[in-house]
């Protein structure tokens, strides 16, 4: 006779991009149908994949990108605060990646540049709506501001790598990528 | 007294095998003709040891040493992958990689890059320590030759190079601090292009991280089938490796 299935509580997943691309999103779908099987296994809780706003408890929190603003900040720190587990994944939330390349030069300058002196603009003037998060001075990879739990490396890092974390995770083993999936670039 | 094998003869052991050396040799020379892997990033089989990375340290008869300027004697009992050592390695590799600016994407020396596979072996997953964000020139004034010196770790072997088998001294270590001291060019405006610097000086080629790049030769490789990414660097072959 067949034992009736207990349902497997499934993991709560919250993912989300601060200063980045959403390369790293792009390639967590990369992982093409193997998503249907992580559907088994995993909910997704805040995540541009379901559009909810805060992240409630959960298992595992993954943060593509840097900080370059407060409202990263913010975020970050949410995302700490809910996820027993934190995954820096890709090269910008790891040291700050290509956002970081402004870190030498001065906000203002660059504000300035980009707003008002650069050839083209109609000098409408620094964006400064309070709705807006203000910029940091420099670019920050997360490690700096909060405590996080494994780095994926990679820009961005490949689908295999990203499958090959979420099933050590899921397994309950410490993610190890070996030659191949270990990448900077 | 009864004298151990190794002893008798010029060999000694690196984790546990033995490994021959001629009279003269330094551990990691004995190591790299061996075809024993030591991690290292400022020695170079053709150069003296400068000594001053620090990777290729390991432990002889319990105590640190660097294999890049000790003696090979018989009988010695080196340890070199152990998990302490390569901690410790790491931890270096860490400091460098925050010290300077080394975003591999953006890098064409990535995939080639002595710093960035080492790093790789060594399983750097981050560089754990806050970022200095160093603010470093970028020198385009050469007509073949770019100086990008965001990603120097200050290995000298270009200084080396230009001195010893160039014979023009176009660089040169100068200044103080952890952020003040750093590789110079010796023109009297600081620019390549006023030095008599060539595509073929041994020194445009020595380069083990991206500091040095031959101009107009960007992505011959694509990425993904370069040097590194095809096998690690300790399972290269010795002789193609620095």
């Amino acid at each position: 006779m067949n034992a009736p299935q207990t349902p497997v509580k499934k993991l709560r997943v919250a993912t989300t991009s601060l200063a980045g691309c959403f390369g790293c999103h792009m390639s967590i779908l990369d992982i093409d149908e193997r998503i249907l099987k992580l559907l088994d296994l995993i909910e997704f809780d805040r995540s541009p994949l379901t559009d909810i706003k805060h992240c409630g408890p959960c298992d595992l929190g993954l943060i593509e990108g840097g900080l370059c603003n407060a409202e990263n900040v913010h975020v970050l720190r949410e995302f700490r605060k809910n996820c027993k587990i934190l995954v820096a994944v890709g090269a910008c939330a790891i040291n700050g990646g290509l956002p970081a390349q402004r870190n030498h030069l001065d906000l203002r300058d660059i504000l300035e540049e980009v707003y008002q002196t650069e050839v083209g603009l109609s000098h409408g003037g620094i964006p400064n709506d309070p709705e807006l998060p203000l910029p940091l001075n420099q670019v920050h990879p997360i490690h700096e501001v909060v405590k996080v739990d494994y780095f994926l490396p990679g820009c961005p890092p490949p689908a295999d790598a990203i499958w090959k974390l979420l099933t050590d995770l899921l397994a309950g083993r410490t993610p190890n990528l070996g030659h191949g999936l270990l990448h900077y670039d | 007294m009864k004298t151990s094998d190794s002893e008798a003869s010029n060999t000694f052991q690196l984790d546990g095998e033995d490994i021959p050396f001629t009279p003269g040799q330094t551990i990691i020379q004995a190591a790299k003709a061996h075809g024993t892997y030591i991690p290292h990033l400022c020695w170079h089989p053709d150069f003296r040891a400068h000594g001053s990375c620090k990777l290729c340290t390991v432990k002889v008869n319990g105590r640190f040493g660097s294999s890049c300027t000790m003696e090979a004697k018989p009988g010695l009992e080196v340890e070199n992958r152990t998990t302490e050592l390569d901690d410790k390695r790491r931890t270096l590799l860490q400091m460098l990689f925050v010290e300077g600016n080394h975003f591999c994407p953006s890098c064409e020396k990535s995939g080639n890059c002595t710093l960035q596979a080492t790093a790789y072996e060594l399983k750097m997953v981050s560089p754990h320590f806050d970022m200095f964000y160093p603010d470093r020139a970028v020198d385009a004034s050469h007509p073949d030759i770019l100086l990008d010196f965001n990603r120097c770790i200050m290995c000298s072997l270009c200084v080396t190079a230009s001195s010893e088998v160039d014979g023009k001294n176009v660089f040169y270590m100068g200044g103080r601090g952890l952020l003040g001291r750093r590789v110079h060019v010796s023109s009297e405006s600081g620019k390549l292009a006023d030095t008599d610097f060539a595509l073929s000086d041994r020194a445009a080629s020595i380069c083990p991280v991206g500091v040095i790049l031959k101009k107009r030769r960007g992505f011959a490789v694509p990425i993904g089938e370069r040097t590194y990414d095809l096998a690690p660097i300790s399972e290269q072959p010795a002789e193609q490796t620095p």
